[in-house]
């Protein structure tokens, strides 16, 4: 296998990063809502740790994008 | 074969500056970051060009931006924050402005570059380290420190330490990823359009589906743009805050 199917099968690879992301956002969202309902006059309040936790475990699967755009731009 | 979905990122001169063996050309990039600030300009002096105790639309537009930044910094970092709020409130508009300009079509999107978004996160970061040094002296480094026995308090300082070096790279790293993927979502889809209308027959007729997936997903970035400029101004507002409070009052 040459160097350039390597490469592009390790970007494909870094791809994987997001299935954990997807998850994470998911359980943010989901542990957000279910609280919400349980409490809703503390939903409000909550809101900013929503999206801080929310860029957080986006942030994890962006990582995999940047090695994927690493391997296939250098 | 449609054009590459990344071709809308390249930087393209249109003054070339050569300074002292550095390309400093005037790019489309400083283009549409001058028509960023310029935009933003205008639309604030308009906003409040004519003041009136019950506001216009245009004006309660301005007041609901600038009070939204200054409720999530008093939030996050309470009254002493409030002297950073012209820096926040600058780069939120900023931030906010390019990634919507960019959604224009055919615009180009100035948060879509590392270094744009890696320069606006620096300026965020050493604020916060002269601010830190400032309040607190050789204090600022108590930010590291918890109590705890020391067996834990050392390697958790270690820790701490080494999230507070990678929060420039988080910080930049997730506005330019998302932009950038965002709108290589968006070219990627108009490509499928492209290369279904020019297949005739059938397949003609089935180029509506990914346009209508377009416009799906450019309400979405519509929704990802404002998300961004949030979550960048949020942050900036948590880490100045912890430089102001090191831990205390949370």
């Amino acid at each position: 296998m040459d160097v350039a199917a390597a490469k592009d099968i390790g970007a494909g690879l870094a791809t994987i990063a997001f299935v954990g992301s997807g998850a994470g956002i998911g359980v943010v969202f989901g542990n957000y809502i279910s609280g919400a309902l349980r409490n809703p006059g503390a939903a409000q309040t909550q809101f900013t740790n929503l999206y801080i936790g929310y860029a957080l475990c986006e942030l994890q699967g962006l990582f995999g994008l940047l090695i994927a755009l690493i391997l296939l731009f250098t | 074969m449609a054009a590459s979905p990344m071709e809308q990122f390249t930087i393209k001169p249109i003054i070339p500056l050569h300074l002292g063996g550095y390309d400093v050309s005037f790019t489309n990039q400083s283009l549409w970051m001058c028509i960023v600030v310029g935009g933003l300009s205008l639309f604030m002096a308009i906003a409040v060009w004519n003041r009136r105790l019950v506001p216009s639309r245009l004006q309660s537009m301005a007041e609901m931006s600038y009070e939204f930044v200054a409720g999530m910094l008093n939030m996050t970092s309470g009254e002493d924050g409030l002297k950073f709020f012209p820096f926040i409130f600058t780069i939120f508009l900023f931030i906010l402005g390019s990634n919507f300009f960019g959604l224009i079509p055919g615009a180009y999107t100035a948060t879509a570059q590392l270094c744009v978004t890696l320069a606006l996160t620096m300026l965020v970061i050493f604020t916060v380290i002269v601010t830190g040094f400032i309040r607190h002296g050789l204090g600022f480094f108590k930010l590291f420190v918890i109590k705890a026995p020391l067996f834990i308090a050392v390697p958790m300082a270690l820790l701490e330490f080494i999230s507070f070096c990678a929060r420039p790279m988080s910080l930049s790293m997730r506005l330019f990823a998302n932009m950038l993927a965002g709108h290589t979502m968006l070219a990627v889809m108009a490509g499928f359009v492209v290369a279904l209308a020019g297949a005739g027959g059938v397949l003609s007729a089935l180029s509506i589906a990914p346009m209508l997936l377009i416009i799906g997903l450019a309400a979405l970035e519509f929704l990802v743009a404002f998300l961004q400029a949030y979550v960048f101004a949020i942050l900036s507002c948590i880490y100045l805050s912890e430089a102001i409070h090191l831990h205390d009052n949370h």
